[in-house]
């Protein structure tokens, strides 16, 4: 990958970062308040379904988690690794991909 | 001080092993004082490397006691516990022999990241007027006296992990330029040093701020870097 593409990573790098420090915030706090007020699932599914506004969080943080990961991992394998190349970038895309579907899968769960 | 240093020397090249010598130590003996009378005294074939022995041409880099340092600044008294001195080539360059290190990927990488001034002036135009308080200039001062002694690249870790990583010397020496307004690369610059093993590969883990002698700061060079590649990025100028 060339200097455009590297510094797209690296961008896309910091701002999802910036998304998930504020995202694992709130779903820590979320967890916290479900448990403490011993919520049922049915509960938790009558305050979010048909919810947008939580369906679009779910939907940023599923997002950002998966090219946070997605990035980071190829930075690691590169280093601790002799893998480089297209084969590993393709590699880290399915992943990203994969963690990204089953956290919108989740988030519409919750919305329908 | 004890009287004498006990000083165990690498000897060969990649593969060799270490050698024990007894030095007298004397008052403000530098650890390249140390070598010297190891090679003049006690072992004329030992190899090593320096010039000035005033901590300007950046020739003597050497790992004493397992840090990497410019050894004609450096005291015995500072660094010798108990009156020893383990003595090894710099790290992360192919050692030639005993205590000399190749220093073409090093200095390679400098090149690689366009570290010389391409004047954006023709011939015969006006002096460039550099206002000494601007925040270019300022960042530009900031890294400009680096002495090429390959102490902060011995000291990174991402070069172990990646050989390819430019090094923060190499990205210093860029970050200088790009604030240099009297300078023409610009983009080509950004994109020399963004590349696979360019500036975004640094973790800020600032080994080389730590240990580089003249007290340079080449991680905020290569934050400085980071940021420029980005804007450069994000207004479609990389």
């Amino acid at each position: 990958m060339g200097a455009r593409g590297e510094t797209w990573l690296w961008i896309l790098q910091r701002a999802t970062a910036a998304v998930l420090a504020g995202a694992v915030l709130v779903h820590l706090a979320t967890l916290v308040y479900a448990v403490r007020q011993g919520l049922s699932a049915a509960a938790i599914l009558a305050r979010t379904e048909g919810n947008l506004a939580w369906l679009g969080f779910y939907l940023l943080f599923a997002t950002a988690a998966a090219l946070h990961a997605g990035i980071g991992l190829r930075t690691v394998l590169r280093e601790a690794t002799p893998w480089r190349g297209p084969s590993l970038d393709v590699a880290v895309l399915l992943l990203a991909f994969a963690i990204a579907a089953a956290g919108w899968r989740a988030a519409f769960g919750l919305f329908a | 001080m004890t009287a004498t240093l006990h000083v165990s020397v690498w000897r060969g090249g990649a593969v060799g092993s270490l050698a024990a010598y007894d030095v007298p130590a004397q008052d403000s003996q530098t650890v390249l004082d140390v070598v010297t009378y190891i090679q003049r005294h006690l072992e004329p074939t030992l190899s090593y490397r320096f010039a000035c022995r005033v901590g300007m041409c950046g020739s003597c880099a050497m790992t004493v006691n397992g840090v990497p340092r410019w050894t004609c600044r450096t005291h015995v008294r500072r660094v010798a516990s108990g009156g020893r001195l383990e003595l090894r080539p710099l790290e992360n360059l192919p050692v030639i022999k005993d205590l000399a290190v190749d220093m073409s990927d090093f200095f390679g990488k400098w090149s690689r990241a366009h570290g010389a001034f391409a004047p954006a002036a023709g011939l015969g135009e006006d002096f460039a007027r550099v206002a000494p308080e601007s925040p270019e200039r300022q960042a530009a001062s900031a890294g400009i006296e680096c002495i090429g002694c390959g102490v902060c690249y011995a000291a990174c870790d991402v070069v172990r992990w990646n050989p390819d990583f430019l090094g923060p010397a190499a990205l210093n020496r860029a970050w200088t330029l790009v604030n240099d307004c009297r300078d023409g690369d610009g983009a080509a610059r950004l994109r020399a040093v963004a590349g696979d093993a360019g500036c975004h590969a640094c973790h800020s883990q600032q080994s080389c701020a730590l240990y580089c002698p003249k007290q340079l700061d080449p991680t905020a060079a290569i934050a400085g870097l980071k940021r420029a590649t980005a804007k450069a990025a994000l207004w479609g100028k990389l």
